[in-house]
């Protein structure tokens, strides 16, 4: 379980970009989840902190596809459980 | 909206097999209502009065996705949905080959998948929908000669009670028709004496007119439905009375 926690670790030179493109994600997670902005955090739980339920996730999946122009497989979105895991996933694909 | 449209019509409302039988009673049964009416069929008949016909065989997932395209931009997002697209290919089963099953499974079964896949997409950011789904007598009776049939039309009551569960929690309520002899195309392609020996099975002794089953498919989508989900409504003149 430990070495799991290592993904988070990021080189500074890509802040950047991946800052414009978490301001998009966390914009569709408001919508779509209809809760305040600052709850949207890296290390917030999209069950326990955000009270979002399978079909929120479907629907801020299809909400990211669309917003993103890319397609996530359901196969990809198996043990994601927190802001952060499914923004990398998104951020892998751009 | 009329003085006399019910409440809770104006909905976008889609019947897929609309052009004949059922599907085109369903049509202007909710013409009727005031909804606004687009209908899928193979080969649409001449413009229904007041709905949107559009050519689309629901066996393909391009022409479904373009069908369902075109009703969003012409008439929003679809509320109710009228799985009624159905053919039969009846045989024995030693006599039923490979293509036979494989197209009545894919337009009666894998076609509502389709449609219905489709349709909850929308209906999830609205938090709201109606999905009816037509089954069968047959489905439960299961006559010889159906067994293609009456597996995709049963399949449809397991696929709805998954989606009734699936998607209570945003209003979204799934229910199934299942009508009897109905005086359609179908039932016409019988012979008079297998027809006669059909109608001894049911009580109410006569064919249902596709009307009829229109009226019960649009109960299900009224306002007065809402706490129904997951049921099979019969209407078959009591045919199948607890199968």
């Amino acid at each position: 379980m430990t070495s799991a926690r290592r993904i988070s670790g990021q080189g500074a030179d890509e802040t950047v970009d991946s800052d414009a493109a978490f301001e998009k994600f966390r914009q569709c997670a408001v919508e779509v989840l209809q809760v305040p902005e600052e709850k949207v955090t890296k290390e917030a739980r999209f069950a326990d902190d955000l009270d979002a339920d399978s079909l929120d996730l479907v629907e801020l999946v299809m909400a990211l596809e669309e917003s993103f122009d890319i397609t996530v497989e359901e196969t990809e979105l198996e043990n994601i459980e927190t802001v952060g895991q499914a923004f990398d996933l998104i951020a892998s694909k751009l | 909206m009329s003085d006399t449209a019910p409440a809770g019509s104006g909905r976008c409302v889609l019947v897929t097999g609309g052009s004949r039988g059922i599907g085109a009673a369903c049509v202007s049964w909710f013409v009727a209502n005031g909804d606004r009416v687009a209908y899928l069929a193979r080969s649409p008949a001449k413009a229904a009065d007041g709905a949107l016909a559009l050519a689309c065989d629901v066996t393909d997932p391009d022409g479904v996705e373009a069908a369902f395209a075109d009703i969003e931009a012409r008439l929003g997002p679809v509320e109710v949905l009228v799985a009624n697209a159905g053919i039969t290919r009846d045989t024995l089963l030693a006599r039923m080959d490979e293509e036979a099953w494989r197209a009545v499974i894919d337009t009666n079964l894998t076609g509502t998948y389709r449609v219905a896949r489709r349709a909850v997409a929308r209906m999830l950011r609205l938090h709201r929908g109606r999905l009816i789904f037509v089954s069968s007598v047959g489905a439960f009776v299961g006559l010889p000669g159906q067994a293609n049939y009456a597996a995709s039309k049963a399949g449809l009551v397991g696929m709805a009670r998954a989606l009734a569960r699936e998607l209570a929690s945003r209003s979204i309520t799934v229910n199934v028709v299942a009508p009897g002899l109905v005086a359609t195309d179908m039932i016409e392609a019988l012979d008079a004496s297998r027809l006669e020996q059909m109608k001894e099975l049911v009580p109410l002794g006569r064919t249902a007119t596709a009307e009829e089953v229109a009226a019960a498919v649009g109960f299900l989508a009224s306002e007065g439905a809402g706490y129904i989900t997951g049921a099979v409504l019969p209407v078959d003149g009591g045919m199948g009375m607890g199968l």
